[in-house]
């Protein structure tokens, strides 16, 4: 069983997890921002990995991706900084970025590199059930990775239960039919699907993220979920001024005071 | 061998359907819609209507006879450049834009690099009254600002791409993104033989009248419905894709694809992806696409903004790993001399991206009285600027 495994078995509610690019704002800051995440409350993170086209992104993360990329993060580099990790964090961690990065890397070296550094899972938006099931999850079983799906609005019942089927860690509902960063409205039509998925009973637990900003929409997705996601909001606060640990207790502080 | 897509959207090691789970309910209605609606009766029937009517087909096969005599070959051109709005483009947004309509789709988006896809698409959205956003990368909107203009006049909404290099890539990424704030009433029209499955299929199926019509035309004009060589250039590949659709399975034809060198293969100006690219994913697709070591996508050059991709069609990519395809390249410069070679021989201002395959004429060994048909994909007006600059018109 692996970190993230084991954190849902034992906290069913009020997960809070934190994505942010890998190389952002800084080259050099990957571990400073995961250890000051934990030590504020995070209880796993999603560390992205900067791809040059990220379809599924807004712009706040297209742009973190594009410095990043600027100041030469790459996959070698970031798993160089992941070195140390499980000397100063203990929280699981996932990987997050495209599919062709991956590729490029050799998906088996990928896997056998995470879970060297302790990564705990990924999350690979563009890479299909089809593609994972018939090439890539034997591959990641036998490194002990969870791969995280994604659910929108427009999965059908059916597919939901598929991905129910393929997953060990938790599903990712995408709280609206939408790309990063656009603002949750907690509306009518977004609490029905988010009760609809919790009603389906699944075997996984639910972690709600996408336009997930602030206390309230975390508060409004906990509501009907194990936890939430935030993203684009917490790596805009990055770019404000001051210095790094205090910005990220700052941002800790307004969601989970 | 086949060299055509599976039922599972592939076609060898390439195709599929890469994206992310927001755009999975889109794709998958086309997929499971698209074979039905076009063998549909009524679908054909009135787009061959459009076809004729509309876009002007069936598009001559012209026997080019100067350019033949220079050449000791007969050298036959598939106008495309004759169809309404100037190049190939609109046999797919035609087909496109009834299939929109079939599955019942209100709204259309579309990416464009120079605007010629962009104006075909707007082209078809005001014939049938629909609405229609094209996004254009911030750089190409500044650079053809005609196309920009005639996009406007059709009533399209032009959006610039401001992300990454703010090219065709970008606009193709933009219009992913509409497509994924937009699930339900939007149709997004591809321009090439790129994207997700079906798009590769379904392009290449509205293109391959290219091929369908100059086999007859052979058959017409020469005795033999197979030439010995077909050319045509490759960016994404729809035009290739059209032309070589009809012949792939004939192995006695030779199918040439011209790539764009730009300022030469090793110049680091060049979009000649088969040369410079590796396996991967790019938009949509498991292809071959220009990339760093570490899996970025490599910004492309050509002088023809039609040929600007850092990646070709996931088709062209098994026709070249299975070497059923020859897939070589061309230098700006060369292209731009062919444009005018075939100017003064025959009177015909191609396309700059049409002019890279009649460029490949000049490298190839012709024994005397062999066929070749060379895919003439679009007309040089919109680019008039460039080949005023460069010969100093």
């Amino acid at each position: 069983m692996n970190r993230l495994q084991q954190l849902f078995k034992t906290k069913t509610k009020d997960i809070l997890s934190i994505y942010y690019t890998a190389g952002y704002p800084n080259l050099a800051d990957t571990l400073t921002i995961a250890e000051a995440l934990e030590k504020s409350g995070a209880d796993f993170l999603e560390i992205g990995f900067p791809y040059s086209d990220p379809v599924a992104d807004g712009p706040t993360i297209q742009a973190s991706s594009k410095t990043a990329l600027d100041a030469g993060m790459t996959l070698p580099i970031l798993f160089e900084q992941l070195a140390d990790l499980r000397k100063k964090v203990n929280i699981p961690i996932l990987l997050m970025g495209y599919v062709n990065v991956v590729l490029q890397y050799g998906v088996d070296e990928f896997c056998k590199k995470c879970k060297e550094v302790g990564v705990d899972g990924c999350i690979i938006p563009d890479l299909p059930m089809y593609e994972f099931e018939e090439l890539y999850q034997a591959t990641f079983e036998r490194y002990g990775l969870s791969n995280i799906f994604l659910v929108t609005p427009q999965t059908s019942d059916e597919r939901i239960r598929k991905i129910d089927g393929l997953s060990n860690a938790f599903i990712y509902l995408v709280s609206s039919s939408a790309t990063t960063g656009s603002n949750l409205a907690v509306s009518e039509s977004s609490t029905s699907y988010f009760k609809r998925v919790a009603d389906m009973k699944l075997k996984n637990p639910i972690v709600i993220g996408f336009g997930i900003s602030d206390k309230a929409s975390y508060a409004a997705a906990n509501e009907y979920a194990s936890g939430a996601i935030i993203g684009s909001a917490f790596v805009k606060a990055l770019a404000e001024n001051g210095k790094l640990t205090e910005k990220i207790e700052k941002f800790m502080r307004q969601i989970k005071p | 061998m086949s060299y055509f897509v599976n039922d599972k959207g592939y076609y060898g090691d390439f195709g599929g359907a890469y994206i992310p789970e927001m755009l999975y309910p889109n794709v998958e209605e086309l997929r499971q819609n698209y074979l039905r609606i076009i063998n549909d009766e009524s679908f054909r029937t009135e787009f061959n209507a459009l076809l004729k009517d509309y876009v002007g087909r069936p598009s001559p096969l012209y026997f080019a006879k100067r350019l033949s005599e220079k050449y000791g070959a007969n050298i036959f051109l598939k106008r495309e450049d004759l169809n309404h709005t100037g190049a190939h483009k609109i046999n797919n947004t035609v087909g496109q834009i009834l299939l929109a309509e079939k599955l019942g789709k209100k709204r259309i988006i579309a990416e464009t690099g120079a605007g010629q896809h962009g104006v075909a698409t707007a082209t078809v959205c005001a014939l049938r009254g629909l609405e229609c956003v094209v996004y254009m990368g911030e750089v190409d909107i500044k650079r053809q600002a005609p196309n920009v203009a005639r996009m406007k006049m059709l009533g399209a909404t032009v959006v610039p791409a401001t992300s990454g290099s703010k090219t065709l890539k970008d606009a193709t990424n933009e219009a992913m993104r509409d497509w994924i704030n937009n699930p339900v009433d939007t149709h997004y029209i591809i321009g090439s033989v790129v994207g997700p499955h079906p798009y590769p299929d379904m392009v290449a199926r509205f293109q391959s009248i290219i091929s369908e019509e100059t086999k007859k035309q052979l058959l017409e004009q020469t005795g033999k419905d197979q030439p010995d060589y077909v050319l045509a250039c490759v960016g994404g590949g729809s035009n290739a894709a059209g032309m070589f659709y009809h012949f792939i399975d004939d192995e006695n034809v030779q199918l040439i694809a011209v790539e764009a060198a730009g300022k030469g293969v090793d110049s680091g100006f060049s979009a000649a992806t088969t040369y410079l690219g590796k396996e991967g994913v790019l938009h949509g697709s498991r292809s071959i696409l220009m990339q760093t070591a570490d899996g970025q996508v490599v910004e492309p050059h050509s002088v023809s903004a039609g040929l600007d991709y850092p990646g070709i069609g996931p088709q062209h990519a098994h026709l070249f790993k299975t070497k059923r395809g020859k897939y070589v390249s061309i230098t700006d410069d060369e292209s731009l001399d062919a444009g005018l070679l075939l100017t003064q021989l025959e009177g015909i201002i191609p396309a700059i991206e049409s002019a890279h395959a009649l460029a490949y004429l000049e490298k190839m060994e012709f024994k005397g009285g062999e066929n070749v048909v060379v895919c003439l994909s679009g007309r040089g007006d919109k680019d008039m600027e460039t080949y005023m600059k460069h010969f100093n018109l």
